[in-house]
């Protein structure tokens, strides 16, 4: 399998703090991978790492061939780089139906149009529509984004990823806060995505993660502690030992 | 203080498609304004004709702060500058020169749509307080040009010169073409802030890290807002220059940039017509008030007090709220 997004010894230090430290690992086209590990193992800033919202201070990120390490966040995008975030970030003071808009025409030359009718095109209407179906936001269209529950912020932050045609898709704890029922919802959302679409995601609920992927990296400290497949992962005493602690497990 | 301005919530009207689309109330709205605004030569005589022209004239700028203001959420302090460099040029070019008045309308607004972009280019990538200060000391060094280049400018004194072709000479036939003008150009803004191109500026406003992550070049829609802007702007004072055949530094003055802003948010930020009602309520303040005391820059102030803390969202923004809470 050709690899799409190739992480070789990336490293992010904040002053004296190496969040991400030296990590190296390589996503094959159309993968589903996991990201998982304790609180402040690094995994939210790898994620920032592939996507600019930071830079690496070392170590190359490799995007379809391209190195992007330097590149900004909305390059980034441009090629295809669509991301979700922990904490709920949308426009909070525009409609669904408008944040759609900026999430659909966020690629496209249609968001220099100075003059133009706000209205999207038909075929993206209709793909923003079948988006919020999947989200299952139909009729909320109208509604102030500020309005909505949290549960359905949370579903219109996998809508506006999945319309802005991503290449590969990264999910940062999209579960996070839910209830039960919502977070069957966003299960549901993401088995049903393109099966070529590569994704990662990050999430603490593990048996959501490992139920949805192929493969997992696992962080501890900021270093890569091991990669596995998910029956695997589960299993494994390095794993044990930084979820449950060495001394709980020898005990 | 920018932080309390950049916050100034914008009018509450209803999200998506409905915003843009003219339901028969705004219909008839529109229609009332228009009739009302081509009666006023017929209903009032030449003094108050002069003061709807300044109230027309200044509605453009106080609009085109609200682009940055309302829209991308970036409070200018000095698209007074911007406003009174179309004023100098245009009034340079056609009595200095001996250019054509409609040419030196042209070359003003180029100048001023040029000194936007140069302000942009060094403001945009600032925003809150840090925006209100850098835009207000470009705004100061522009003043400070126009007062010290007296060769060009006339320092202090200015430059004086008819720049009204004769059939407009009369108040009422100025008063009509700055009518036609202003609702051509008020359009042009209202499909400007509603087109795809203004969604992105309100998106930015609200989350810019989104924006970006979703493929926006945050920086390049700020300079295109702060461009259009001030183009705006510029048009507002090239048409000025018609109205005063007079500039001096007090026209590009810090004063100018506050008077605009205080026009859109007595209007309403982020409600574009609102700038209309902010221009007229100030204007006439300043001259009705004026010729009964020499305090009307206290009742100005206060005036403003008061509607920061009863009414935030402006006139026009209050408005909205009340008809969208009786609707619901």
């Amino acid at each position: 399998m050709t690899k799409q997004l190739i992480l070789d010894n990336v490293t992010v230090q904040f002053g004296g703090l190496k969040a991400v430290d030296g990590v190296s690992t390589a996503i094959a086209m159309g993968e589903r991978r996991a990201i998982i590990g304790p609180n402040g193992a690094g995994k939210t800033t790898l994620f920032n790492a592939i996507t600019g919202v930071v830079m690496a201070t070392a170590g190359k990120v490799v995007f379809e061939g391209e190195d992007v390490t330097r590149s900004p966040v909305h390059a980034r995008a441009a090629k295809g780089m669509s991301r979700t975030f922990q904490i709920t970030n949308l426009f909070p003071n525009l409609s669904v139906r408008d944040n759609m808009r900026l999430a659909i025409r966020g690629l496209s030359k249609a968001k220099f149009s100075l003059l133009g009718r706000p209205e999207l095109a038909a075929a993206d209407d209709a793909e923003a529509e079948r988006a919020l179906g999947l989200s299952r936001l139909v009729g909320r269209s109208d509604t102030l984004v500020k309005e909505l529950s949290y549960g359905e912020q949370r579903q219109l932050e996998m809508a506006m990823a999945l319309v802005a045609r991503p290449r590969i898709l990264l999910l940062d704890e999209p579960a996070a806060g839910l209830s039960p029922a919502e977070r069957v919802i966003v299960a549901d959302i993401i088995r049903s995505l393109p099966r070529d679409l590569t994704m990662i995601i990050i999430e603490h609920d593990m048996d959501l993660a490992l139920g949805l992927v192929d493969w997992v990296t696992v962080l501890n400290n900021g270093h890569l502690l091991v990669e596995a497949a998910p029956a695997d992962i589960r299993g494994n005493k390095d794993v044990q030992d930084v979820y449950l602690g060495k001394a709980r497990r020898h005990a | 203080m920018s932080r309390d301005l950049a916050s100034v919530p914008a009018g509450a009207g209803p999200a998506g498609p409905s915003a843009v689309a003219l339901t028969p109330a705004r219909l008839i709205a529109i229609a009332i304004a228009g009739l009302a605004l081509v009666a006023v030569p017929y209903m009032l005589p030449n003094y108050y004709v002069s003061i709807a022209t300044q109230v027309l004239i200044f509605a453009v700028l106080a609009m085109s702060i609200d682009i940055l203001a309302g829209y991308t959420g970036r409070t200018p302090l000095g698209h007074g500058a911007i406003f009174g460099t179309a004023t100098y040029v245009t009034i340079y070019w056609s009595t200095t020169l001996g250019g054509s008045p409609w040419t030196g309308m042209l070359v003003g607004v180029a100048a001023a749509t040029t000194v936007a972009a140069i302000f942009a280019l060094l403001a945009i990538r600032t925003s809150g307080v840090y925006f209100l200060l850098l835009t207000l000391a470009l705004g100061m060094i522009v003043w400070g040009v126009c007062l010290r280049w007296t060769s060009v400018t006339g320092g202090e004194n200015g430059i004086r010169g008819s720049v009204r072709p004769l059939f407009i000479a009369t108040h009422s036939a100025f008063y009509y073409l700055v009518l036609t003008a202003v609702a051509v150009i008020t359009f042009v803004m209202w499909r400007f802030v509603n087109s795809p191109f203004g969604l992105t500026l309100r998106g930015i406003k609200d989350s810019e890290s989104r924006m970006r992550s979703l493929g926006y070049n945050v920086p390049l829609h700020l300079f295109i807002a702060f461009t259009v802007s001030g183009f705006f702007a510029g048009i507002a004072g090239a048409i000025y220059a018609m109205f005063n055949s007079f500039v001096s530094p007090s026209t590009v003055a810090l004063t100018q940039s506050v008077a605009g802003l205080l026009m859109a948010i007595t209007g309403g930020i982020g409600t574009l017509f609102g700038s209309f009602v902010g221009a007229a309520a100030i204007i006439s303040l300043e001259n009705f008030v004026s010729s009964y005391t020499e305090r009307w820059l206290s009742i100005l102030g206060l005036m403003f007090v008061l509607i920061m803390v009863f009414a935030p969202e402006g006139i026009v923004g209050r408005i909205r709220m009340i008809l969208a809470r009786s609707k619901g």
